[in-house]
């Protein structure tokens, strides 16, 4: 992966290239779409969805409130299983743990499965500078590894690709990482599918170490969980000797009888299929089945910052299904790299800004990457308010105020290139408040009304330059009121 | 029944059409109509563009205009969203930091008072025939607000199907939003014309040539996109069709 997160344009820049490229909206409308009507129709099948939903609300806020005492329990019971438990507090930390534990096992190779956690900390790259080759095997991942490029979607990382561009990017890069693309590829699905298949098959045969994530971790008997549809996951949970983990403290639940809300709420948003073609455990080790060594590396990064937040913490609910952004008409059109992060759309636009603060360009213009209108939230099936934590996190922004950042508090300076708004804000409001001065504004405004243009110039010029501004009217409102008294006076 | 009309600050400056509109059709269902003229802004942009403490002396404002009516009735499906979802929230956040009840407590009056407008007259006057006069292709545009802020479900689309001349007609993707989106608009200006000419593109497909929503601000951004498309449709709040009559017929 070249591409890069760090140092990314704000949000708006980023957006207005995806906006223009017409190939790449077209993949995006058509995959979005189509998903979106199908969980809509999965979700729908489900008589008691809203309960469900309620559920998995309740049980992430209950498993949040008491995350130490849980994360404490999940420890003691991997260990007891025969797992190691590494606590990583950030990236750094996280990294060093992954690239010290491969490297004991004199390995330059590995084989790696379903971790957003570790693209979040950029796993690749760092093992890639101790001298270590990680193979993504995920069909996706891979997409996205061999065409040297960024994901873009949670759950579907090379959505933005269509089949033409996956026959493109295989047919040249396959051989630089392993068994080349058949002679002659197309861009029908079985083909590319045996293609990938053909090329995975002989890493997984081969390699010693698999690196993977988790949808979840039951405290209670320390088992991890993963979700996925095509199998490589499992072959690389089972076939290596060492198995790392690497997974977000947040993805823990209490007990096994709180999967059953998730295993039936998780597929049928993100895929819209009523049951996972894939679920895999692992409890620790088992003698002559699956690796003989595991370690759970438990990432905090951000995460015990943004539980510190009253509002904010909802997004740690987060089951990583996506359908937020199938539905979400902004990801839509400005794409998920334009997000900047491993989360994109909705959920990355709350997320990032939480995990990382809001420090840099891009992560305070994600808040306001959205137009609030609230599709997000309705399909969340942990109920997250993503709207709600977005207008939060643009009052962090052009407010300031207390936060947690490396579970110290410290307070936020309004960041800046707010000023004008501000500026605007107040004296809109102090107009609104003395409706006099309103009143003389909005005269002032009829009276000039010839002259005033259909266009605008400054920071309105970018609404008015592909739509018409309504003309003002003669009279306001409340001067014709004052007149008639509604009409009652005779007057129209 | 006295209620009072909160006409917005959009629709006060810009649309004072749909608040003539408002206050002939209330008037003509036997509703005796005032409008405060103390009236100003509810605090909507403020709030959602982060300056929630710039909003909350609006809202105070709001409840003190607003607070002795027995009805509170606004052809804004946003701004009803505001006070009725957003006041309370107010309200609890100011709780949570340290600053006591009396937000929460100055807001509260207003907050089960408020009704959009085909809220209004669906749930509180129990009408859907309003006895319009429209003879037009229309389709519906449920705004945002409305649809998942209010619940407005069907009743703009019954009270619509029972004007008199009106046809009405489905809307592709109804349910996506516009791109308004408020400061939306202007922070992510690409973004946000992108989703107005998809609105406009679906609505010229239905062959209709009035498209209707109960939301002047997003009637103002696919409007403006409409003539810039010259599309020939025409964007009109649905109580300015709900107003017109045979005797007195909308143009
Ligand atoms: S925020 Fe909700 S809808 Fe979005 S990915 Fe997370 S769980 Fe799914």
């Amino acid at each position: 992966m070249s591409g890069t997160f760090v140092g990314m344009p704000a949000f708006p820049e980023a957006a207005r290239e995806a906006v223009a490229n017409k190939t790449l909206r077209g993949n995006l409308r058509h995959a979005t779409h189509t998903i979106r009507a199908k969980r809509a129709k999965a979700v729908t099948e489900v008589s008691d969805w809203a309960e469900l939903r309620e559920a998995g609300k309740r049980i992430k806020d209950h498993t949040l409130r008491h995350l130490d005492r849980y994360l404490v329990q999940l420890e003691e019971s991997v260990t007891a299983a025969g797992g190691v438990v590494h606590w990583a507090a950030d990236a750094t930390e996280a990294n060093e743990i992954v690239s010290q534990l491969v490297k004991m096992t004199g390995e330059s190779e590995v084989v790696k499965v379903k971790s957003m956690a570790t693209q979040e900390i950029r796993l690749n790259e760092a093992l890639e500078a101790e001298g270590i080759r990680a193979y993504e095997t995920d069909l996706a991942e891979l997409i996205v590894q061999l065409g040297k490029d960024r994901p873009s979607h949670i759950l579907v990382p090379a959505i933005h690709r269509n089949r033409g561009e996956i026959r493109d990017i295989f047919s040249r890069e396959m051989s630089e990482w392993g068994r080349p693309a058949p002679e002659g590829l197309t861009d029908t699905p079985a083909e590319l599918a045996e293609a990938a298949r053909l090329h995975l098959r002989e890493k997984f045969l081969r390699a010693k170490v698999g690196i993977s994530g988790a949808n979840f971790m039951v405290a209670e008997t320390g088992t991890l969980v993963v979700v996925e549809s095509e199998g490589n996951g499992r072959m690389c949970l089972t076939l290596p000797e060492t198995l790392i983990s690497v997974v977000g403290i947040e993805k823990i639940v209490p007990t096994w009888r709180d999967l059953e809300v998730f295993l039936q709420t998780l597929p049928r948003s993100s895929t819209a299929e009523r049951m996972n073609p894939y679920t895999s455990t692992w409890t620790g080790t088992t003698d002559g089945d699956g690796p003989s060594t595991f370690h759970l590396v438990l990432l905090d990064n951000g995460r015990t910052d943004t539980l510190a937040d009253e509002v904010g913490r909802q997004a740690l609910r987060c089951i990583r299904c996506s359908a937020c952004l199938n539905v979400c008409p902004v990801y839509e059109r400005a794409g998920g790299h334009a997000y900047g992060s491993v989360y994109p759309g909705p959920i990355g636009a709350i997320l990032s800004p939480q995990l990382r603060g809001t420090g840099s360009e891009i992560d305070a213009s994600l808040p306001y990457a959205s137009s609030l209108c609230g599709a997000c939230y309705e399909v969340c099936p942990v109920a997250i308010d993503i709207p709600e934590v977005l207008v939060h996190l643009r009052e962090r922004v052009v407010q300031g105020g207390e936060v947690t950042r490396e579970g110290n508090k410290v307070v936020l300076r309004p960041a800046k290139g707010h000023a004008a708004e501000r500026a605007a804000m107040r004296a809109a409001r102090w107009a609104f408040t003395h409706p006099g001065a309103l009143r003389t504004g909005q005269r002032a405004a009829s009276r000039t009304r010839r002259f005033h243009p259909r266009t605008l110039p400054g920071p309105g010029k970018a609404w008015s330059g592909t739509r018409d501004l309504p003309p003002v009217p003669a009279e306001p409102f409340r001067d014709w009121w004052q007149r008639t008294r509604g009409g009652k006076d005779g007057a129209r | 029944m006295r209620v009072a009309l909160f006409l917005t600050c959009v629709n006060d400056t810009l649309y004072p059409d749909t608040g003539r509109a408002v206050v002939k059709l209330l008037t003509r269902l036997g509703v005796d109509v005032d409008f405060p003229m103390a009236q100003t802004c509810c605090g909507q942009a403020h709030y959602n563009t982060g300056y929630r403490h710039e909003a909350e002396p609006l809202a105070r404002h709001f409840s003190d205009v607003f607070g002795e009516y027995e009805a509170i009735v606004t052809p804004s499906g946003s701004c009803g969203a505001m006070v009725r979802e957003l006041y309370p929230r107010m309200g609890e956040r100011a709780r949570a930091e340290g600053r006591g009840d009396t937000l929460a407590a100055t807001l509260a009056p207003v907050v089960p008072k408020t009704y959009e407008l085909t809220e209004f007259l669906v749930d509180v006057l129990g009408v859907t025939d309003v006895g319009a006069y429209y003879p037009h292709k229309v389709t519906y545009h449920p705004t945002c607000h409305g649809l998942r802020g209010l619940g407005l479900g069907d009743r703009p689309r019954r009270l619509l199907q029972a004007v008199k001349g009106l046809e009405l007609v489905e809307l592709p993707g109804a349910d996506e939003c516009c791109g308004f989106g408020g400061t939306f608009a202007l922070k992510n200006a690409d973004v946000s014309a992108a989703m107005g000419t998809d609105k406009v593109r679906n609505a010229e497909s239905t062959g209709a040539e009035v498209l209707c929503a109960a939301d002047n601000s997003c009637l103002m951004h696919i409007g403006g996109t409409m003539t810039r498309l010259r599309t020939g449709m025409r964007p009109v709040h649905i109580a300015e069709i709900l107003a017109s009559t045979e005797e007195e017929p909308a143009v």
